[in-house]
């Protein structure tokens, strides 16, 4: 076993996963779709009929590409650093450190299964946003490429927050403190322009600007950003959490004595 | 003959300066059956930690049957099946998912792991329980369960971290049958436990550690054998006057029973002729306390006090 992912390894992690959160699916998959189901109802069709267009389109058809992203960036988060920090507590991730498994499979096996979640969630959200508003498409490897360099970017985030986490308290602070507010304030409801320079300014440090406005621009065409920008930042950080993962799991921050 | 794991100069100080293992020297023979021994906070489950590489080690080397933990560390791992001091598999997968998955983590298949699952299973009596979640199971189950993971990917080395806590003693015996059954058929198996009995039975070879250092490292026989005297309960039939033994040293507890302390080379037969001239008959006789536990005590006794002198 040289090499470094080891194939039925990350297999077995994947479907354990996978396991996990269609066992406990009313938990996992039915609340993002009545949460949006309601941001669609209430911002959507009650408040947005009264705000016209933005972006050249209406409110509507510019939020729904933000609130799928919403969902994903939610889901992959939380999926990865409820099951890491549960194993880390229960110990059953003992399993897989005595075992020959390299740190990287670990890593791609609850990665992968955070981005499955936030897939099925992303597509249960874009079956319900059809009941309110017709879709156009402008660009399918954009919005394949973004919500998948999204996806794993938080899960990578829900992994690195259940390592260093020591309480279930710890796995909710990051995202009612950070997560919640970057997300709010990432262009999910508004297009940044409407901003004063300054706080536009301020917006381009937020990741998930990037994120929703690649993915709105997947769909509408339309992006405050321009989409090789927001690929570029998404690859970027990626990395950064990925070898930053690497790094602990291999030293045992919060997982070896 | 190959050794299944030999330990040199292993220290382990954890972070705050704690010393748990201040240079364990240990050697474990492929197919031995060792108990390894020692109160709690000896650095037991501290060596196994390190062994099977879910605490990392301050200072020394570790070889399983030749593959060094630092530059072969998945061959290590593949050697090794590991059955935990306390419970750690996820309470809501189910038997069969637990041990399937663990396979898995090893690069077993999953038909094949579905194949051994059963094998398993079955020889410790958890296949009718495959389907039920891990949490609905007796304590005994739960313990089963933990022998049947680290088995799954069939292990040269299978360490035990007290597997029989809190079993009742008819489980007990019949995990011991299986733990026989298994070192029969070629597995190394290393154990720790409480309960002496335990060892005395089932073991062959024998470390006992204390303060993070092995005070003894011997052959079970040999260690047995430092036992001086014994103590023996024996059950009398009534008579009219007390008995009186003049060859070992007695202690009459009631008109029934006397307890006598028998040196090993002076043997019983003397205590038995003083009783039968006495007309006194012998029903039934007994020992008084588990041997081993006797000799642990003293010599972790004497270990500490040889420390303080020194």
């Amino acid at each position: 076993m040289k090499n470094p992912i080891h194939f039925t390894a990350l297999k077995t992690i994947w479907i354990k996963e996978c396991t996990r959160f269609l066992r406990i699916w009313v938990q996992t998959l039915v609340p993002p779709a009545i949460t949006m189901t309601l941001y669609f109802i209430i911002f959507g069709s009650l408040i947005g009929s009264r705000i016209g267009e933005m972006g050249g389109v209406s409110y509507m058809e510019f939020i729904v590409p933000g609130l799928i992203m919403m969902s994903v960036i939610t889901n992959a988060y939380s999926n990865v650093a409820a099951s890491f920090f549960s194993a880390k507590f229960q110990r059953n991730l003992e399993e897989m450190l005595v075992a020959p498994v390299s740190n990287i499979t670990i890593i791609l096996g609850y990665v992968g299964g955070g981005v499955a979640r936030s897939l099925i969630v992303a597509v249960i959200v874009t079956i319900v946003s059809g009941f309110f508003v017709e879709l156009n498409i402008q660009s399918y490897g954009m919005i394949i490429i973004t919500v998948l360099l999204t996806a794993t970017l938080f899960a990578l985030g829900g992994l690195l927050n259940a390592m260093f986490a020591k309480t279930f308290d710890d796995i909710s602070i990051i995202p009612t403190f950070v997560l919640t507010p970057l997300t709010y304030l990432g262009g999910v409801f508004y297009s940044i322009t409407l901003l004063p320079d300054f706080w536009q300014a301020v917006s381009q440090v937020n990741p998930i600007i990037y994120m929703v406005n690649g993915f709105r621009y997947g769909f509408i065409g339309v992006s405050d950003i321009a989409p090789t920008v927001a690929i570029g930042v998404l690859v970027i950080f990626n990395l950064a959490f990925f070898v930053l993962a690497w790094w602990l799991l291999r030293r045992g921050t919060g997982t070896r004595t | 003959m190959t050794n299944a794991l030999e330990i040199k100069g292993l220290r382990k100080i954890y972070r705050g300066g704690l010393v748990a293992l201040k240079g364990v020297d240990l050697i474990v023979r492929e197919g031995d059956f060792y108990a390894l021994l020692g109160p709690n906070g000896a650095g037991k489950s501290t060596t196994i930690g390190i062994i099977s590489s879910l605490v990392n080690k301050t200072e020394g080397s570790v070889k399983v049957f030749g593959y060094d933990l630092d530059t072969h560390i998945n061959e290590v791992k593949q050697h090794i099946g590991l059955v935990p001091q306390e419970f750690n598999f996820n309470q809501f997968e189910t038997v069969e998912q637990i041990v399937v998955n663990q396979a898995g983590y090893y690069g077993v298949s999953r038909k094949l792991a579905r194949e051994r699952a059963e094998k398993y299973l079955t020889q410790l009596g958890l296949w009718e329980k495959r389907d039920d979640r891990a949490r609905t199971l007796s304590g005994g189950m739960k313990r089963r369960l933990m022998i049947a993971r680290a088995l799954l990917h069939e292990p040269k080395l299978l360490i035990l971290d007290e597997p029989t806590a809190g079993v009742d003693i008819e489980l007990r015996r019949s995990m011991w049958e299986f733990l026989t059954r298994i070192n029969k058929q070629g597995v190394t198996i290393i154990l720790t436990t409480h309960y002496l009995e335990e060892a005395e039975m089932l073991c062959r070879n024998i470390g006992i550690i204390d303060k993070g250092q092995i005070i003894e490292n011997t052959t079970m026989k040999s260690l047995l054998g430092k036992l001086n005297i014994e103590t023996f309960v024996l059950d009398l039939e009534s008579s009219e006057k007390a008995p009186d033994i003049k060859s070992a040293t007695a202690r009459i507890i009631d008109d029934h029973t006397i307890e006598v302390d028998v040196a090993k080379s002076a043997g019983l037969n003397s205590v038995f002729n003083e009783l039968s001239e006495q007309g006194i008959k012998v029903l039934s006789m007994r020992n008084k306390a588990n041997r081993l536990e006797e000799l642990f005590v003293n010599l972790v006794e004497q270990g500490r006090e040889t420390k303080e002198q020194a």
